[in-house]
């Protein structure tokens, strides 16, 4: 994963495959800077999205590294800046 | 302090949603088939009872989707009937003063099955981790709660098939100890390979292949029981809160409750369910021959068939009381039986009818006027609804009328009798 990296669109789709979106929730919106938390996902559905994320794109990634405090453009520059996994 | 049900969401395989399980309920249509959720064809028992026509997307977010099993998602369903039935909106105000009591018999054994399967084949990093929560007994307690902000008392209780009256049962407890309105019933489920050699360990299950004679409760040809998916959510308030919320209409009143628990099988002393009918009666301040109609058990196991025919003819006498079991029409939905038991029951009070068990002729020994053929027009003011599980459980439950019902409305009529 050095040169390819994560984009919003990806991160809205793992999202979405893991654990869905609310009723009320727009995620094809401008989510940037909006909390995981303000999305509607809590701190298991970050648990789902960090696993699925670091099988799928290969990424070494802590349990604990994706929490619903943060906003996609943190994590996604968390994940971006993350080692690939061994 | 009374304890009233001012809603109801039924899911089952005869009908899905209230109204469609009372008139296919009442004209003796069933729901019983061959699985289709797995290819059971390989296995003993290959008939079930499915929920027809449930698509979860189309009355769920998809948020809720991937964390929840089928019988899950059908508990859900059956909550929002159940609360919108009752004109209940969420109240950020009153949500410590409601809460939510279900029954449950196994959990979301489909889901877990499902994640144990990638463990093994795919590895640890397959595994959702919503299998954390998805397959527990309490997680219909809990996501019924979480999606309708109702934080009280809340819980759920395991008693095998008789867990869905004792569910009833605590959220009456709960009322009189100050929760104000209860979620409360049961939607059960496991039919899924893991599911599925669970129930038939239990040598209960029907090995037939014909849906005309897979389940005949009472009957000299009984064989087991065909099992079933599915369940009930009823609302159960206090019923002094519930005319200062201004309900518009009442179903009826869980008037009493008891509970006894069988010896130890050879041990020589006798099975306890005639107990739990007397002592549930006395609970109502009911007697016997003020009871309307018994919503059997009806195990179609014949020793299990005599215990509880015994049992009803000792309080009420030798074809001294109307018995019927619509859960032929059905299957055992486990923990979610006693609950749409208790919702015939009180259907039958509103509509003066009681619905009818398909199929089985009664061994004349029994000496049970079971309700067969058709529906029985009778004036239903009190009904016992018996509910026994695997190991020993037994419990009844008594369902009254609404009392001081002066409002003198009409119920639309759904069930047509000819009698």
């Amino acid at each position: 994963m050095s040169d390819a990296q994560l984009t919003l669109d990806d991160l809205r789709r793992v999202l979405l495959e893991g654990s869905g979106t609310d009723e009320d929730v727009d995620l094809g919106g401008d989510i940037l800077d909006t909390t995981f938390e303000e999305l509607g996902y809590d701190s298991l559905a970050l648990l789902e999205t960090a696993a699925r994320i670091s099988r799928e794109y290969r990424i070494e990634l802590d349990d604990d590294a994706a929490t619903a405090e943060m906003t996609p453009r943190e994590l996604l520059d968390l994940l971006n800046a993350a080692a690939p996994r061994p | 302090m009374t304890a009233v049900v001012t809603g109801i969401g039924v899911v089952a395989p005869n009908g899905l949603g209230t109204d469609d399980y009372w008139k296919a309920t009442c004209a003796g249509v069933d729901g019983i088939g061959p699985v289709r959720r797995f290819d059971a064809s390989t296995y003993p028992a290959r008939l079930a009872g499915e929920v027809p026509g449930f698509e979860a997307s189309e009355h769920l977010p998809s948020r809720l989707l991937p964390q929840t099993d089928h019988m899950t998602r059908l508990a859900l369903v059956a909550a929002d009937w159940a609360l919108a039935d009752a004109g209940v909106d969420r109240d950020p105000e009153a949500a410590f003063e409601r809460g939510v009591i279900t029954a449950s018999s196994v959990g979301g054994f489909e889901f877990v099955q499902r994640e144990l399967q990638a463990l093994w084949t795919k590895g640890s990093e397959y595994v959702s981790a919503y299998q954390s929560f998805a397959w527990f007994y309490a997680v219909n307690t809990g996501q019924i709660s979480i999606r309708n902000g109702l934080k009280g008392p809340s819980g759920v209780v395991v008693s095998e098939q008789a867990g869905g009256l004792d569910a009833v049962a605590q959220a009456r407890r709960l009322l009189r100890k100050g929760s104000k309105l209860l979620v409360s019933g049961g939607v059960d489920g496991s039919i899924c390979p893991w599911g599925w050699v669970a129930q038939l360990s239990g040598g209960r299950v029907s090995t037939s292949d014909d849906p005309e004679t897979a389940y005949l409760p009472f009957d000299e040809r009984a064989a087991g029981h065909v099992p079933a998916e599915g369940g009930a959510i009823l609302v159960v308030e206090d019923g002094e809160a519930a005319r200062e919320r201004g309900v518009a209409k009442v179903y009826g009143e869980i008037a009493g409750y008891a509970a006894t628990f069988d010896p130890k099988p050879g041990i020589g002393r006798p099975p306890t369910l005639v107990r739990a009918i007397r002592a549930a009666l006395a609970d109502a301040g009911t007697e016997p021959g003020e009871v309307d109609v018994v919503f059997a058990d009806a195990a179609a196991v014949p020793e299990l068939d005599r215990v509880e025919a015994e049992a009803i003819t000792e309080v009420f006498g030798a074809h001294g009381v109307p018995v019927t079991a619509p859960k032929t029409m059905t299957g055992r939905l486990y923990a979610g039986g006693g609950p749409v038991d208790v919702a015939a029951a009180l259907l039958s009070i509103r509509d003066k009818v009681i619905p009818p068990t398909t199929r089985s002729r009664p061994v004349p020994g029994y000496h049970l006027d079971l309700v067969t053929g058709q529906a029985r027009g009778v004036a239903v003011r009190t009904a016992l609804v018996l509910a026994r599980g695997h190991g020993g459980f037994n419990s009844a439950l008594v369902v009254g009328a609404p009392r001081n019902d002066t409002t003198g409305r009409s119920w639309e009529k759904q069930c047509r009798t000819r009698s």
